[in-house]
């Protein structure tokens, strides 16, 4: 057993889109189910799942990449610190080519400052212990999956007395966006939720949301069969009018999910409001860094100001975040926006919407 | 300076340094796979009867040493694949250093080495070279030109805008593996396979297939943006459809492991070794058996046909029986986050 061969056998997603199809008969109507989670938007196009799916089943992206919902504000602040003497920034290879109001840090690269890709955040400690007479400032984006790995490394350099580190905070939080996105304009029937932070935050995570919006609610693995067979227990819960946290990916994700993890995110940071790109400000739904470790936190050490970030107008990636539009919906997509000179996040991050669209999509020959 | 064990400035001068690294260094070990005893400005080539085939490519690679081979394997291994796909045997190649001061003369000599034993393998002459150097921080170790001349057969067309409808596409094997040996190498990206570079010179398989009289309408190697980008260019420039069954292509299973760990799709990464051939109904079966027998090609499959349908659309059945389009590799690859 590979845990991938398994998961892509067509006999067997033959066999489960029959069963969804029967599922999805039952309930006779127009169902919406939302994927947030970048990984699941790639794999849904890259299998071809839409294609396979029941007519009356409609899949939207929801705000699941991170790169995607980090505000423009904060890409802003990130070159500030950039631009600053002395600095070496060091980021995840996705944040790269992210637009802020004017520049990106791809293009401050360019004119010689230095910003370096690292796989983990404790690569950047590395690079700390390496470079004594600058400060390394590690970007710390990303959900309840990448937030411990920061805090570890907050941990390490508390350990080791790295005095020269530290992070420029904007990891968030899965499900306090899922609760507002139900009192938006789209009617959402089903979450199919992320395989890789259920596995932190476990099946208890997802409580508050099937508690306080009575949606059904399913951890999702990413192959092609699980998500399949996450549709079809999406769509059973429809049909039998369920609200239930469910666990299709149950050979990771347990009931309470990664303790010692959890004990990490609860050691270093604080539960904190957050803007989400499109989607604006979540109560709660941010990691800040604690008060005990705040020695750490890149916002207070280089006490960054920006001004008002802008965004292009004609960018509909906050609708496309609350699953409101496709990437065809929006004028830029493919002529003004697209991977190499994105306008929008979406396009940046291999795992937003549009990057999706872009690579999988049918766009090029949709007039044919 | 020789002795110190480091490129330096000196080395790229045109004078006493350069003949020293020339005469002690190069020469020796590419002698027997070059003309160099003859170091004049320029050189004549013997060029056997056949239409005449020109082309040229850089390698910059980072790290230039990964698994499975170096920047001197791609420099020769590139080249004679970029003659051999147009059908012309390569006949020789030229040789353009770039050092960066500070390269280890050893690094240097195992490059040349693999030079050697590349150009040994695929039959073609190292015909005139040269080598620069630039301070350090100027360039990145190594960088190789090399450009080569090659002849075809008489009457033989075989062109990225050659293919047809009903063509069948033949891969010549698994897809993925140079990528990913080279990402495997990179500081940083801190995994361990034994996952190997598929970096070989194509043009003994080609030759099989043109001396078996097999007709081929168009061949390409996927190299930079993988598969997926060759097939594009291919369905764009010769106006068809291409429908690829995911099933059938191969990949290997480390290669596999590697690609969803790092989130990659092995369709978009590089090769440096493997070809396509677009063959008419009538000869596939005959071409793909004789791509097995061949040493290069014992994974050889055909991965999908031409059709008439939307020019320049890529479409492929998933695993589990879906389609899905494919586009040209956007940017750079990197690595996924969470």
């Amino acid at each position: 057993m590979n845990y991938i061969d398994e998961f892509r056998n067509g006999e067997i997603a033959k066999k489960l889109v029959t069963d969804l199809e029967k599922s999805a008969h039952k309930v006779n109507r127009p169902i919406t189910l939302m994927e947030v989670c970048g990984s699941h938007t790639m794999a849904i196009y890259r299998h071809g799942i839409k294609e396979l799916v029941p007519q009356n089943i409609k899949l939207v992206s929801g705000p699941g990449c991170p790169v995607c919902v980090t505000p423009v504000g904060y890409i802003d602040a990130a070159i500030e610190i950039a631009r600053r003497d002395n600095v070496i920034i060091t980021t995840f290879g996705d944040m790269m080519r992210v637009p802020g109001t004017k520049s990106s840090l791809q293009a401050e690269r360019g004119m010689g400052e230095d910003v370096r890709v690292v796989y983990s955040p404790v690569d950047a400690i590395e690079i700390a212990q390496n470079n004594k007479t600058a400060e390394i400032v590690f970007l710390g984006v990303g959900f309840e999956t990448t937030a411990p790995t920061s805090a570890v490394a907050i941990l390490t350099a508390e350990r080791e007395s790295v005095k020269n580190f530290s992070v420029l905070m904007a990891c968030k939080t899965m499900p306090e966006p899922m609760i507002a996105l139900m009192a938006g304009e789209l009617k959402i029937d089903g979450y199919i939720c992320p395989a890789h932070v259920s596995a932190i935050i476990g099946e208890a995570g997802y409580k508050p949301v099937v508690n306080k919006k009575a949606v059904p609610c399913v951890i999702t693995g990413f192959e092609p069969l699980d998500i399949l067979r996450g549709l079809r227990m999406l769509t059973d819960q429809v049909a039998e009018g369920r609200a239930q946290v469910e666990n299709e990916y149950f050979r990771v994700v347990t009931p309470e999910g990664n303790r010692k993890a959890q004990d990490l995110l609860n050691t270093v940071y604080v539960k904190t409001d957050a803007v989400w790109r499109g989607l604006g400000k979540i109560p709660n739904s941010g990691f800040a860094i604690s008060p005990a470790y705040e020695k750490f936190d890149a916002a207070k050490r280089f006490k960054v100001t920006v001004p008002e970030p802008k965004e292009n107008p004609a960018c509909v990636c906050g609708e496309i975040l609350r699953g409101l539009k496709d990437p065809l919906d929006c004028p830029l997509f493919a002529k003004a926006c697209d991977p190499e000179n994105p306008i929008g996040a979406c396009m940046v991050s291999s795992e937003g919407t549009c990057a999706a669209e872009y690579r999988y999509g049918n766009w090029r020959h949709n007039d044919a | 300076m020789t002795h110190d064990g480091i490129i330096t400035l000196g080395h790229g001068a045109g004078g006493q340094m350069t003949g020293d690294l020339i005469d002690n260094i190069i020469i020796p070990i590419l002698h027997r796979n070059s003309n160099s005893q003859e170091l004049e400005d320029s050189v004549k080539i013997d060029m056997p009867e056949g239409d005449l085939y020109f082309t040229t490519d850089s390698y910059v690679v980072d790290p230039f040493i990964f698994p499975g081979g170096n920047i001197g394997h791609l420099c020769v291994h590139g080249t004679v694949n970029d003659l051999a796909m147009s059908g012309a045997k390569p006949v020789a190649i030229s040789l353009g250093f770039i050092l960066e001061e500070g390269l280890l003369i050893d690094d240097l000599k195992t490059v040349l080495r693999s030079i050697h034993d590349a150009a040994r393998d695929a039959n073609v002459l190292i015909a005139c070279g040269d080598t620069k150097v630039v301070p350090r921080g100027k360039g990145d170790k190594i960088f190789i030109n090399t450009s080569g001349i090659g002849v075809t057969r008489k009457a033989l067309s075989i062109k990225g805008s050659g293919a047809r409808p009903h063509d069948k596409i033949l891969l010549s094997g698994t897809i993925g593996d140079h990528g990913v040996a080279v990402m495997s190498a990179r500081e940083g990206l801190s995994f361990n396979s034994s996952i190997k570079s598929d970096t070989a010179a194509l043009n003994g398989i080609v030759e099989v297939l043109l001396d078996a009289n097999i007709t081929i309408h168009t061949m390409r190697d996927p190299t930079r943006g993988g598969l997926a980008t060759t097939m594009m260019e291919i369905a764009e420039s010769s106006g068809v459809e291409i429908r690829l069954d995911e099933r059938a292509i191969p990949v290997s299973k480390e290669v596999n492991g590697a690609c969803e760990i790092l989130g990659l799709d092995p369709m978009h990464i590089a090769n440096e070794g493997k070809m396509v051939a677009f063959i008419p109904p009538d000869d596939a079966e005959r071409a793909l058996s004789i791509m097995r027998s061949h040493p290069l090609g014992d994974s050889a499959a055909i991965i999908g046909e031409v059709h008439q349908g939307r020019a320049g659309c890529v479409t492929v059945t998933s695993f589990i029986g879906g389609a899905r389009i494919i586009n040209k590799l956007p940017g750079e690859l990197l690595p996924r986050i969470c």
